[in-house]
């Protein structure tokens, strides 16, 4: 049992201080990409968070080459600047250079990543830590190693300010809390009630870049991209409400980080890779498990109303046979076949036998009075609205059937009795048959 | 083999790859769906390295053949999660995007310490690329790739014509959008793949991307379109690498790029910023020209057919705001020989007072027609006229013309200015 071991060890590594600092700081960086990321999800700006994490990188160097030093100051300030930069850049090629805004956001985040690679190679002496690699990785296993005093406590210096970022992040969503979440679904409407929804968009695209910034050191780039789109998304998935959905998202945020960290520890690999990877999962589960949005309950739901047609038709059409008069009753597999047959048929059949719907005597179905209720009203809808299709509309007699056969399972019993009134108490449908009560 | 040189190979390499992106990319840039490119290119990392894991060599071909599945794989997955469920498709492309690459981050970390020794050390060009890699087999692979997406592109030429330009018509039409569009996409995706380990994840995203927008700004025509798109992308690959002495290679072909493209949005004829803003100055110009002229009509208008002259205290009083862009008009005016400036006395030579009759009368008639047949009041009409006597077409003023003539409101020879149909002391000093 190698890998229960590894994991008990895991959760003894999780309880020591290295181990706790490394998922704090991954939790204090996935709840505020996860913040700001819910707006970014919700104005279907997600890329920009892709873009944003890349084009930084020349503030950055610009601001690593002239303070000399890896200050958190500078660096913001660089962020900011270059973010706010490539914001306009976007913004005016897609105006006024007419660039599809697609095209305008990958040219100028790859323009100024590129920009940022040979600023770094140039600018700055070898031999100064400024590692290609750690902006894609992170070094996040290193995070303990760094500290600085907070309140009178030894805590990561990563944690410090990842953990700052997410309060600054906190204050600025709760302050504007109204405003950023009209001008999320309606920046029409916000514009025209006064706050300016370009300057919230700057405001945004702000935070994002100092979010991205304070969080690549610790997690680098990947994760910042991950984080700022896959916890709100899966969130969105989750909830219908902004501040639900913003703590669900936190929610995820918080489980990819430890999740992650386990996973890296039993796998021995990259601890920023793996929180994504958790991440995506979680994702994954949510798209496939949402209770409103998931794919299987969806599958679910349309599963349910087929079933709930072929038994409506399977009683309507056992109805129409007694009304015949004639005592031959149909066979299981004929009534089947005569309703599309498959599995899909028969699981219905089965129900409406197993609930005493229909009883089986040999090969021979009979309506119980139950299920002769049920397919009266049934086929008193089919035929009300035949009868409506024809008088109202004034379709031909051949034209209603397949419209009537089609609704008659979704009309209730408040439409059928505007239908009666409506049709002034009419006995027999255009076919002449009985309407039955 | 060849028997050329590393940086001629390397030169050769990346016309080659910028030349293929750049056709391939053109169809990415045309439908809307640039930043499929940077996915693809993030989606192939896990590819890469369980292909190295398996064949366990650095050869290319097993490796590009890992980058495309993972990368289609990713292509398929968003496609599924944007159709299936609400996630839109920009956050699914993020997802995906930053998903697999860390799941490719994840196995390279794996790979890299199960495999003894640098075996896999060249994995990470995947990520930053490294030119200086180039082999002889890798600049047939280009060639070969170049070819095929030449090929793609001739025998599916008018169909990708097509749902480039008009997705919806073709679908109605009935062409196999979904297939074509996989067919484009594949194409992108083999480029990407390709070029993935001579210019890393990112900066491969812009290969595709730049040539198309750029060479977009030049032309409007399809065909036109993709030669220029491999032609600039040939040739930022190619110039790139000849400016990168000292510079890292990838990152200064993609700034060369962007150099080309800034100067493109630029200075394009017909679509950049400055000919647009020229066109613009112009149409300005000749409006504000032709408010003078007709200034000078009007206020003259009660001594004709003598022509006295104007000053500009007039002037100023019946239209314009400030004296120096009056000064400067005039002078211009002067200069076409419309009018004639003795200190401050404007006075119509016979053209202008023709242009200004014209003007003149070009701006009545509008007035006429939108207040016979658009019955808007008399005091709307001088502002919307303003606005739109200098864009009425010759074929429309002759049928306003006959028109009017039926109507009996145009004097009977047809050169003569109709009558202003409101008070012209209302037009006054608003402007």
């Amino acid at each position: 049992m190698p890998h229960a071991l590894a994991i008990a060890t895991t959760f003894s590594d999780l309880w020591n201080p290295n181990g706790l600092w490394i998922v704090l700081t991954a939790c204090a960086t996935n709840c505020a990409c996860a913040l700001v990321g819910c707006y970014l999800v919700l104005r279907r700006m997600s890329l920009m968070g892709d873009a944003l994490s890349h084009a930084v990188l020349p503030g950055l160097a610009v601001a690593f080459i002239f303070s000399g030093a890896y200050d958190i100051g500078p660096l913001m300030i660089g962020a900011v600047a270059a973010g706010l930069l490539s914001t306009f850049l976007i913004q005016t090629l897609h105006q006024y250079a007419r660039v599809p805004s697609d095209a305008s956001m990958g040219v100028v985040f790859t323009g100024l990543f590129a920009l940022g690679v040979v600023l770094i190679k140039k600018g700055i002496p070898p031999g100064v830590h400024f590692d290609m690699a750690c902006v894609y990785q992170g070094t996040l296993d290193y995070t303990p190693l760094y500290t600085v005093e907070l309140l009178g406590r030894e805590v990561p210096r990563a944690f410090a300010i990842t953990g700052g970022v997410f309060l600054l992040n906190v204050a600025v969503v709760s302050a504007l809390w109204k405003e950023l979440k009209l001008s999320a679904f309606d920046p029409a409407l916000a514009t025209t009630m006064g706050f300016s929804a370009t300057l919230l968009h700057y405001l945004l695209m702000a935070l994002v870049a100092v979010t991205a910034v304070a969080s690549f050191e610790a997690v680098g780039s990947i994760l910042v991209v991950a984080m700022l789109i896959i916890p709100p998304a899966t969130a969105h998935l989750l909830a219908d409400r902004l501040a639900s959905m913003m703590f669900i998202s936190l929610l995820v945020a918080i489980a990819a980080a430890i999740l992650g960290y386990i996973l890296s520890t039993v796998f021995d690999t990259n601890i920023a890779g793996m929180i994504t990877v958790a991440a995506a999962g979680l994702f994954g589960l949510a798209v496939l498990f949402a209770p409103q949005h998931g794919v299987v309950s969806a599958l679910a739901r349309n599963l349910g109303v087929s079933l709930r047609v072929v038994r409506e038709d399977l009683l309507a059409m056992l109805y129409r046979v007694e009304e015949l008069g004639s005592p031959r009753r149909l066979a299981a597999a004929e009534a089947q076949a005569a309703v599309g047959g498959g599995w899909l048929a028969r699981l219905s059949l089965s129900n409406l036998l197993r609930d005493g719907r229909i009883a089986r005597s040999g090969d021979r179905l009979d309506l119980t009075p139950a299920g002769r209720e049920a397919a009266r009203q049934l086929v008193r809808s089919h035929r009300l609205w035949e009868t409506y299709l024809v008088k109202n509309l004034g379709l031909p007699l051949d034209h209603v059937h397949e419209p009537a056969h089609r609704i008659e399972h979704f009309i209730g019993d408040d439409i059928r009795e505007q239908l009666q009134q409506e049709l002034d108490a009419t006995a027999t449908d255009p076919h002449g048959r009985e309407i039955p009560e | 083999m060849t028997g050329l040189s590393l940086s001629d190979k390397v030169t050769i390499g990346a016309a080659l790859l910028g030349g293929a992106a750049g056709v391939a990319g053109t169809f990415a840039v045309l439908r809307r769906r640039s930043l499929v490119g940077d996915m693809l290119a993030h989606a192939s990392l896990p590819g890469v390295c369980i292909a190295f894991a398996i064949t366990g060599s650095r050869d290319l071909l097993g490796l590009s053949i890992g980058a495309l599945v993972s990368g289609l794989l990713a292509i398929g997955l968003m496609t599924l999660v944007v159709r299936w469920t609400r996630t839109k498709e920009d956050a699914a492309i993020g997802i995906m995007l930053s998903g697999f690459f860390g799941l490719g981050i994840v196995l390279l970390s794996v790979v890299t310490r199960s495999s003894l020794g640098g075996g896999s050390a060249g994995l990470s060009s995947y990520i930053f690329g490294e030119p200086g890699n180039m082999v002889d087999s890798d600049l047939y692979t280009l060639v070969g790739v170049g070819l095929g997406v030449l090929l793609l592109v001739l025998l599916f030429y008018k169909e990708f014509k097509l749902v480039s330009f008009d997705h919806e018509f073709a679908k109605s039409q009935g062409w196999p959008t979904l297939a074509l569009d996989l067919a484009m996409m594949t194409a992108v995706a083999l480029v990407t793949i390709i070029g993935l380990p001579i210019v890393g994840v990112i900066l491969m995203a812009a290969m595709i991307i730049l040539p198309g927008a750029t060479a977009r700004m030049w032309t409007n025509r399809f065909n036109v379109l993709l030669i220029l798109a491999g032609v600039i992308g040939a040739t930022t690959g190619a110039v790139g690498v000849r400016f990168s002495s000292g510079l890292p290679t990838g990152p200064t072909i993609v700034l060369t790029g962007a150099a080309l493209f800034v100067a493109s949005i630029l200075f394009a004829p017909e679509q950049g910023v400055v000919a647009r803003v020229w066109n613009e100055t112009r149409l300005r110009f000749r409006v504000a020209r032709e408010h003078l002229l007709r200034s000078l009509y009007e206020l003259n208008e009660p001594n004709f057919p003598r022509l006295a002259p104007t000053t500009f205290q007039q002037l100023l009083a019946h239209r314009y705001a400030q004296p120096w862009m009056l000064r400067w008009l005039v002078d211009q005016s002067e200069n076409r020989g419309l009018v004639a400036v003795r200190g401050d006395q404007v006075t119509l030579t016979p053209l202008g007072f023709r242009r200004a009759a014209e003007a003149t009368r070009t701006h009545r008639m509008w007035e006429i027609y939108m207040m016979e047949f658009a019955g808007s009041a008399p005091d709307h009409v001088d502002r919307s006229a303003d606005a739109v006597e200098h864009l009425l077409p010759e074929s429309l003023l002759l049928e306003l013309e006959a028109r009017l003539a039926r109507e009996g409101r145009l004097p009977a020879i047809a050169t003569e200015v109709p009558a202003s149909p409101h008070d012209l002391a209302s037009e006054g000093n608003s402007s």
